[in-house]
C-alpha cells in the first residue's frame, strides 16, 4: 500500500508527528477536506496510503502550485471568510492542522467545519503548556518555544489558547470530542509526563470532534 | 498583447496548418442550435508533438475571440510574431510536444481559415456575409468534435482554453462528457453577465454604424467601426493598474497639450494602433458572429437556468484559474463555477492568480500559469484512459 508514496511524502509525516497521527486516524477510502492545507503533503499521503479523496484549501499561491504539481486538487480560500464553496456535509473529515489560533474566529471557523464536514480533526498548539508557563511566569514575556518559535509581534498565531480553552470552546459550540491525543515532538522535554496531564505537558494535542 | 512583457524563445519552429472539410452532403451538415444547419463545413487546424499509439495523449487548446489556429511556432522563416501561446508550447513546456498531441482550431465563425461569414456559401456560390447563421459556442464545439472524431481521438487528455476559449472548454464536458479527460478553464465564465454583453453591444454598434459595413456587403472592411469595437474591447483587456504603468499620462510625441483632438496621450495612439493593426487580420462580419455567441454563452441554457443539472454528466477534474484584476471575468465567476464542481463531486483546483495585468493575465502571466497548468497535466495522465 505504501508502494506508491513518494519518499519526501512519507519523510514529511515522519517530521510532523501531529500528521503521522491524524494520518493513522483516517479510515480508507474517506472523503477529506484539509483546511490549510500548505503545499499538500499530508492530502497527498492520504491519497496514496490511505486511498482518502482528497481536497486541499490554501491562501498562499505558491503552495497552492505545490499543491497542484502534487496531484493534490485544491481551492484557493480565506479561512476567515465563509467557505461557501463547499456543500455541507460533504466531507467524511475536516482537517484542521496548527492554524485554528491563526484565524480572526476560531469559533466561527469550528462552526463552518462541522457544517462541512461528519467530523474533525484538530490539530492544536497548545499555548498552555509548562515551558510556554514558564516563560510567561518567571520571564514575563509572551513565550517563544521551538513549536512557538516567533516573538508575539510577528506570530501569525493571533489567538493563542490552551487545551482547556479549546475544550471549553467545544463545550459552548455543542461539538463532542471524539477523541484526544496529546501529541510530543520531537525533543520534547516533558514528553514522558504528558500521562500525567496532557494540557500541562503537551506541546500539541489532536482532538476528533463531530456535532 | 496589450502590455509589454518579455516573452521566452519559441522552441517550436515552422509549423503548417491542415484543413478538415465535412458536411457535403446533407446528412452530413451541422446542426446548429438555432435550427439551421451548415453544409461544407472547412475547420482550420494546426497540431503540434504527436499523437500515441492508443491516441489518448491530445491536448485540445481553445483560442480567445479574435485569436486563431495558430497555437505557437512559425509560418515561416519571415513571421516576426509566433502563435498566440507560444510561451506554453514545446518540450519540457506545459503544452510538452514531447509528451502530447496539442490541437489548435480555429472556431465556427472565425475568419482565420474556418468556416465563417466571409466564407462561401455552397447554396449560392456567394459569401456569406449576413446570411450567415447566428452561431453559438456549443455549435462552435460540435464542429471541433467533427475534427476530433476524424483524428480518430476518442477521449481528449484535456481541453484547455482562455476567456472565451474556457467557454468553449467548458462546454465541452458538457456535450459530450465520455470524449473529455479534464478542463482547464481559465479567466472565464459558464455564463455571460451584463458588463460583457453590453461591451459586446457597443462593440457591434460601432461596426454596424460605419456606412462601410453596409448592412454586411462591404468589399473593404469597415475599417472606423472595426477599430473602434476593438479599442472598446483592448480596454476591457488591460486593468487601471496595467494601464498606469505603461502609459500613465505620458503624451505621444509633444512636449505639451496640442489643444486639438488628435492622440495627444500615449495610451490614445496605443489603442489607435490597436484598432488599425485589427482591422488588417479580422473581419468585421466575423466579429459581430461571434461576441454574439460569447452574448448567448450560459452552459445551464440547456437545463432552464439550473447549472448543477448541466454539470451532473460532467465528472471529469478542472483547474480554474482567474486573475485579480481582471474585471472582465472576474474573480467570483471563477468561483462559481468551482463551487458548481464541488457540489458534483469533480475534483476540482481554483487559483486566482495575483497580477496588475488585468484579463489579458491569462497570456502574460504564461510563468504562474504555465506551472499550474503543467503540475495539472501532468497528474491528470495516469488517470485518463480512454
Amino acid at each position: 500500500m505504501t508502494m506508491g508514496m513518494k519518499i519526501d511524502d512519507a519523510n514529511a509525516l515522519v517530521a510532523r508527528s501531529d500528521l503521522s497521527a491524524i494520518a493513522e486516524m483516517i479510515p480508507m477510502d474517506a472523503k477529506i477536506l484539509d483546511l490549510g492545507c500548505g503545499s499538500g503533503r499530508l492530502l497527498k499521503a492520504l491519497k496514496t496510503l490511505r486511498h482518502a479523496k482528497v481536497m486541499g484549501v490554501e491562501r498562499n499561491q505558491d503552495k497552492i502550485i505545490e499543491c497542484v504539481q502534487r496531484g493534490v486538487p485544491v481551492v484557493q480560500a480565506d479561512l476567515n471568510e465563509q467557505l461557501t464553496e463547499f456543500p455541507d456535509h460533504s466531507y467524511d473529515y475536516v482537517i484542521l492542522s496548527r492554524t485554528l489560533q491563526t484565524v480572526k474566529r476560531p469559533d466561527k471557523l469550528l462552526n463552518e467545519m462541522m457544517r462541512i464536514g461528519n467530523h474533525g480533526i484538530i490539530s492544536f498548539m497548545n499555548f498552555g503548556q509548562i515551558e510556554a508557563r514558564l516563560q510567561l511566569f518567571f520571564g514575563g514575556h509572551m513565550p517563544v518555544t521551538k513549536s512557538l518559535p516567533l516573538k508575539w509581534f510577528e506570530t501569525e498565531n493571533i489567538h493563542p489558547g490552551t487545551i482547556k480553552d479549546l475544550r471549553n470552546l467545544f463545550r459552548s459550540l455543542d461539538i463532542k470530542v471524539l477523541k484526544e491525543m496529546p501529541i510530543a515532538q520531537q525533543g520534547d522535554l516533558f514528553k514522558l509526563l504528558i500521562p500525567l496531564s496532557s494540557s500541562l505537558f503537551a506541546s500539541n494535542c489532536i482532538f476528533v470532534i463531530s456535532k | 498583447m496589450g502590455t509589454k512583457k518579455e516573452q521566452p524563445p519559441t522552441l517550436v519552429g515552422i509549423v503548417r496548418s491542415s484543413d478538415y472539410c465535412f458536411g457535403d452532403a446533407p446528412e452530413d451538415a451541422l446542426q446548429l442550435d438555432c435550427g439551421r444547419s451548415l453544409r461544407g463545413v472547412n475547420i482550420r487546424y494546426e497540431t503540434y508533438g504527436t499523437l500515441n499509439a492508443d491516441k489518448s495523449n491530445a491536448i485540445l487548446v481553445e483560442h480567445a475571440l479574435t485569436g486563431d489556429a495558430h497555437l505557437a511556432g512559425f509560418h515561416s522563416d519571415t513571421d516576426r510574431k509566433p502563435g498566440w501561446w507560444d510561451a506554453q508550447v514545446g518540450p519540457g513546456r506545459p503544452f510538452d510536444t514531447d509528451k502530447y498531441f496539442i490541437i489548435c482550431s480555429n472556431i465556427l465563425g472565425g475568419c482565420s481559415g474556418s468556416t465563417g461569414p466571409s466564407s462561401i456559401d455552397p447554396d449560392t456560390g456567394e459569401p456569406y456575409r449576413m446570411n450567415f447563421p447566428v452561431i453559438t459556442i456549443a455549435d462552435m464545439v460540435r464542429a471541433q468534435k467533427r475534427l476530433i472524431d476524424h483524428l480518430g481521438i476518442k477521449k481528449l487528455l484535456c481541453v484547455v482554453g482562455g476567456s472565451m476559449g474556457g467557454m468553449l472548454a467548458c462546454q465541452w464536458p458538457i456535450l459530450y462528457p465520455e470524449a473529455v479527460g479534464s478542463v482547464a478553464a481559465i479567466a472565464t465564465a459558464i455564463q455571460i453577465t451584463a458588463q460583457s454583453i453590453a461591451f459586446n453591444w457597443v462593440g457591434r454598434e460601432a461596426i454596424m454604424a460605419d456606412p462601410g459595413w453596409n448592412h454586411g456587403n462591404y468589399t473593404e472592411q469597415p475599417e472606423k467601426g472595426l477599430a473602434i469595437a476593438r479599442m472598446l474591447a483592448h480596454i476591457t483587456y488591460l486593468s487601471d493598474e496595467s494601464m498606469s504603468n505603461k502609459f500613465g499620462r505620458a503624451l505621444q510625441s509633444t512636449t505639451d497639450y496640442s489643444f486639438n483632438f488628435g492622440s495627444d496621450f500615449r495610451v490614445e495612439s496605443y489603442l489607435n494602433h490597436q484598432g488599425n493593426s485589427f482591422v488588417e487580420r479580422f473581419d468585421a462580419n466575423s466579429y459581430l458572429y461571434i461576441t454574439r455567441a460569447i452574448d448567448y454563452f450560459d452552459v445551464s441554457v440547456k437545463t432552464n437556468g439550473d447549472f448543477r443539472k448541466a454539470f451532473e454528466p460532467v465528472k471529469c477534474p478542472f483547474l480554474v484559474v482567474s486573475f485579480s484584476s481582471d474585471w472582465l471575468f472576474p474573480e467570483y465567476q471563477s468561483r462559481t463555477l468551482t463551487e458548481i464542481l464541488l457540489e458534483n463531486g469533480n475534483d476540482v483546483t481554483f487559483c486566482n492568480i495575483q497580477s496588475g495585468y488585468g484579463h489579458d493575465a491569462f497570456l502574460l502571466e504564461y510563468e504562474t500559469l504555465g506551472k499550474l497548468m503543467s503540475g495539472f497535466l501532468t497528474n491528470i495522465e495516469p488517470e485518463v484512459k480512454p
